[in-house]
């Protein structure tokens, strides 16, 4: 079967004082190849943690990722991923850092030449292809990242908050650009987020978590992403059903921190 | 005393001028000069480069002033020493009670100078008083025994010095200087030392200058400077390469390795804060004074240095940039090599400048304490013969050659790594 396999996967970190956090439970997912999957919910739901399961960072403690019918037993080129921020190269210039993931392959340095020519100008850099990557705002550094995780040309793309410290506008842009991204590439993607306006945009399936225990609390399948491609995001925005999911999203998202919060002043008292 | 309150009367003099005059040709930076909070806003604050150049200029008036340079004025020099003819007169009593009177003349005169002992024409020798003539040479003092100007010293004794009387442990003061008179009568003239220093204490600017010139070009003791600052920089630099072959690894391998770090930390912590100098005994025990123990002694400042900061370098690199690595498909190798060596590189020239500096300081104090050559060598051996030209010629290149690494190694590092600071 082609696509990405969470199986029943569990985490639980064992601290030092003999106590535990459980940080995901029983944690099942299908994505089928080409999906846009957003997973939102508050601090401590064990979003990240997933994440870094599924990039093979973090080795959980039972259950199974299984990408394209293999098991993941590690990090791998199959499965790029896109951090928040600084993890650019900043001693390479953005050419080199496009063309980080094909040069570890030992590829032709003509044939990696035209990818990251290419990737240059779907992402819009073509002219800072040989500039230092500090020299580019924050934008354009995401863009880079974009642009290098698509250069070793993943089956899987994880984005850890990839417009996490972009200011508003800049962000918009963004979000646009990975909708294009996303249908030109067909790539599936699993993008984390902390906005629930990005993770409605940016979500053909909506992942919301709940906390202690990490656990998938509600699943949507969403039209705006769809609608977003090529068009214009402050449309979709104004759609009746976007307005209304968002608020049902948020009240949802509210109740688990108010949850926490009361849990904790409980604690205290 | 005198020198620092003169100096911080330069200081507010000069400071009191620019406020004055000084505003026009404040060259305008067009942003902060727009600024209306400068005190606590430290990035205001230019360095002004008029206090600059009246500061290395007043030292060197100092200098100067103080040691009767020849290069300014002579209104400008501090009093020196009394230099020239003097005399003074004495009276003397005899037991029977008869007194008479002598007189002591002196040419006081620059150190070296072949000069004639002052004649004593026109001076009349009558009873048992005698007169007395001498030469001195400038800062120094002469006694003149008492039975050199008494015919019988058992029994006479010497009471005035120029009208003012004057007994055993006393001290008389005339115009040109002092007398004093110790407990068996005996006269010491000591002239007017003045404000100025002697030369064997600081010589004046151009004789440094040509000191200089002639240890360029003839040296000393058959060395020429060069080759004295020359051995002492090919000693840093062998020891200091020889530490960073061994040390940057090291480092490395206690960032990436926990048992390499379990092994090494204790040794690596405890070195680190032991001053190389506190090895030198040891070094000399065990290497001896040739060049192993020297080049040991400044590997081993280098070395923990340099393991510390590769090792924080290593430990420095954001997790983040090591993941996107490996899901790029980088394997170890290619992350050591692409990512660790690139990100640490900052720590390490950070690192190495330190280490430089210190293995500098190292080199000349070893070589104080033994060597055949090299520049600390060179001042300890000019010391011993009182010959502080070379001292200070010396010691101003360790400072220009300490100051000149540093800025080499900052001009490195601004070609070399560009991204410093930027991650």
């Amino acid at each position: 079967m082609s696509g990405l396999k969470i199986d029943d996967i569990s985490m639980r970190f064992d601290l030092p004082n003999g106590s535990h956090v459980q940080a995901l439970q029983n944690v099942s997912l299908d994505l089928k190849s080409g999906e846009l999957m957003s997973v939102l919910g508050p601090s401590g739901c064990g979003k990240t943690t997933l994440l870094n399961i599924v990039a093979g960072f973090l080795k959980q403690t039972s259950g199974e990722i299984i990408l394209n019918d293999k098991k993941v037993t590690g990090p791998g080129a199959e499965r790029g991923m896109v951090f928040q921020q600084g993890a650019l190269f900043e001693w390479m210039s953005v050419r080199k850092n496009v063309s980080f993931g094909p040069d570890m392959k030992g590829m032709p340095k003509a044939k990696s030449n035209e990818i990251v020519e290419h990737l240059l100008d779907v992402v819009g850099l073509q002219d800072f292809k040989d500039k230092a990557v500090y020299e580019l705002s924050g934008g354009m550094q995401q863009r880079v990242a974009l642009a290098r995780c698509l250069a070793n040309d993943p089956d899987v793309i994880l984005m850890d908050e990839p417009l996490g410290a972009l200011d508003a506008l800049t962000r918009e842009k963004m979000q646009g650009l990975v909708l294009k991204l996303w249908k030109e590439t067909g790539k599936t993607i699993i993008l984390i987020t902390h906005s629930v306006e990005e993770a409605l945009l940016l979500g053909e399936r909506l992942l919301v978590m709940a906390p202690r225990p990490g656990r998938i609390h509600k699943e949507y399948r969403l039209p705006f992403a769809e609608m977003g491609v090529g068009g214009d995001l402050r449309e979709v925005k104004k759609h009746p059903d976007y307005n209304s999911t968002r608020e049902e999203i948020l009240a949802m998202i509210w109740d688990m921190e108010e949850e926490i919060m009361g849990r904790t002043d409980g604690a205290a008292a | 005393m005198i020198i620092l309150a003169m100096y911080i009367a330069i200081f507010a003099a000069a400071a009191i001028v620019w406020a004055i005059v000084g505003a026009p040709f404040v060259r305008k930076d067009p942003f902060t000069a727009l600024k209306t909070v400068t005190f606590g806003d430290e990035s205001a604050i230019r360095s002004n480069r008029f206090a600059s150049v009246v500061s290395v200029i007043s030292i060197f008036l100092i200098w100067a002033s103080f040691t009767g340079s020849t290069l300014i004025p002579n209104a400008l020099h501090v009093p020196g020493p009394f230099q020239g003819e003097t005399s003074f007169e004495y009276e003397a009593t005899a037991p029977d009670g008869t007194t008479d009177a002598g007189t002591v003349r002196a040419l006081v005169h620059p150190v070296g100078a072949a000069v004639e002992t002052p004649s004593l024409e026109g001076l009349e020798e009558s009873g048992f008083a005698k007169n007395f003539t001498s030469t001195i040479p400038a800062y120094r003092s002469a006694t003149i025994v008492a039975g050199k100007l008494l015919d019988d010293r058992k029994t006479q004794k010497i009471t005035s010095i120029d009208g003012t009387p004057i007994a055993p442990g006393g001290a008389v003061d005339i115009a040109t200087g002092q007398v004093r008179m110790n407990a068996k009568g005996s006269l010491t003239f000591e002239p007017l030392q003045g404000m100025q220093m002697a030369e064997q204490y600081l010589p004046p600017p151009e004789k440094v200058g040509k000191r200089f010139v002639s240890l360029i070009f003839d040296g000393y003791q058959n060395v020429t400077l060069f080759e004295h600052l020359g051995l002492s920089l090919f000693r840093v630099f062998v020891g200091f390469f020889l530490g960073c072959l061994v040390g940057i690894p090291l480092g490395y391998a206690m960032g990436l390795n926990g048992w390499f770090r379990g092994w090494f930390d204790p040794i690596v912590e405890f070195m680190r804060p032991v001053p190389p100098l506190a090895l030198i005994p040891l070094i000399i025990i065990w290497l001896g004074i040739w060049e192993t123990g020297k080049i040991s002694l400044l590997f081993l400042a280098a070395l923990w240095i340099m393991a510390i900061s590769a090792r924080s370098g290593v430990s420095g690199v954001r997790i983040s940039k090591v993941h996107a690595a490996y899901s790029l498909g980088a394997s170890k190798w290619q992350i050591l090599k692409n990512v660790i060596v690139p990100n640490s590189l900052p720590d390490i020239f950070t690192g190495a400048r330190v280490a430089m500096g210190v293995c500098w300081g190292t080199v000349v104090a070893a070589e104080l304490v033994a060597a055949q050559k090299g520049a600390g060598k060179m001042i300890i051996e000019a010391s011993k013969f009182s010959l502080t030209d070379i001292v200070i010629v010396g010691i101003l290149l360790i400072g220009v050659v300490g100051f000149g690494i540093d800025i080499l190694m900052r001009k490195l590092e601004n070609y070399l790594i560009p991204w410093k600071g930027k991650g």
